[in-house]
């Protein structure tokens, strides 16, 4: 319990993966929280990743962290632009109201 | 060790409460800055578990430009005070237990995957070399991110153009009705249309405005 090791930020790293997944689930307001909740996932990720990069000793980790941050924030750039322009088009962005492709 | 722990416990608790509010609070900007609370709380975790320039990176990035994206997005489209409640609708009932199965599933079998692992100690034991070497985190980072690692970070450079110039073609527009300079028009005007040498005939004016 007092000795923190690799289990305690894994563990930390799938509570974050799981409030990620429910937070896309359950979100019925806007679509602006649903990419929140995948930032939530890829934080949880990189958590994963840095913990077994420091205690195993490898810096690759830490390198494919970098590499998923830019990821991230490409991601989230995209996104943010998608909804944007969806706002501008049919002008609502709730998660109910966005049915035109019949899914 | 003590200390160690009371840190961990401090950050982890703050950064999953922050990210129960994220999906959880019912105003959108206050959805973004518990994100931000969450990126702070685990930057700082990454900082105490030696990764400093991870930690840093993280708060740069996320802190100072994809929460503040974010939050011109939300204040711009206008959709924070949507004040409806959390799972409005008459559909939503069935969505609320299937997604909390999935993802209690999602949870456990992950503790089960953790709980189950067992690491190699010779793994543990040799390659050890990261705490006891004088070099700094960053300065390994940086010697391995530019020699090992070249094309994947010049490949996530691509990405980023490919991101940015994406960005800026789907959210472009042209406004009719804008008076706006172009500067074609401008160095392309000739004195033969713009210029006009009239004949005044005394008493007589000129009419300019037909």
């Amino acid at each position: 319990m007092i000795d923190i090791g690799l289990g305690h930020y894994l563990t930390l790293g799938a509570v974050i993966f799981s409030i990620g997944v429910i937070g896309i689930f359950l979100n019925r307001k806007n679509i602006i929280v649903i990419l929140m909740s995948i930032e939530l996932i890829l934080l949880a990720v990189n958590i994963n990743l840095v913990a077994f990069s420091i205690y195993l000793g490898d810096l690759a980790g830490q390198v494919f962290t970098l590499f998923i941050l830019t990821v991230a924030a490409a991601e989230a750039a995209i996104g943010l632009a998608i909804i944007v322009v969806y706002f501008r088009n049919s002008g609502t962005i709730r998660v109910e109201e966005i049915d035109k492709l019949k899914g | 060790m003590i200390a160690h722990a009371i840190f961990f416990y401090t950050f982890s608790i703050i950064a999953v409460v922050s990210a129960i509010m994220v999906t959880a609070s019912k105003n959108t900007v206050h959805s973004v800055f518990f994100l931000i609370l969450d990126f702070i709380s685990i930057s700082c975790l990454f900082i105490m578990i030696g990764a400093e320039f991870l930690g840093m990176i993280m708060l740069i990035v996320y802190v100072g430009a994809v929460a503040v994206l974010f939050l011109f997005v939300v204040m711009m489209l206008n959709v924070a005070q949507q004040k409806n409640q959390w799972f409005a609708g008459q559909s939503t009932s069935k969505h609320i237990p299937v997604g909390l199965i999935i993802s209690t599933l999602i949870f456990f079998e992950i503790i089960i995957v953790i709980g189950g692992w067992k690491y190699k100690p010779e793994i543990f034991d040799i390659n050890n070399s990261l705490a006891n070497t004088s070099v700094s985190n960053t300065h390994s980072l940086g010697q391995i991110l530019y020699t090992d690692y070249i094309h994947v970070f010049q490949i996530s450079g691509m990405i980023l153009l490919v991101a940015m110039i994406g960005a800026i073609v789907l959210t472009f527009r042209q406004r009719s009705g804008v008076k706006r300079q172009s500067y074609i028009k401008q160095i392309s005007r000739e004195r033969v249309e713009s210029v006009e040498v009239l004949e005044v005939q005394s008493n007589k004016g000129v009419k300019i405005d037909d």
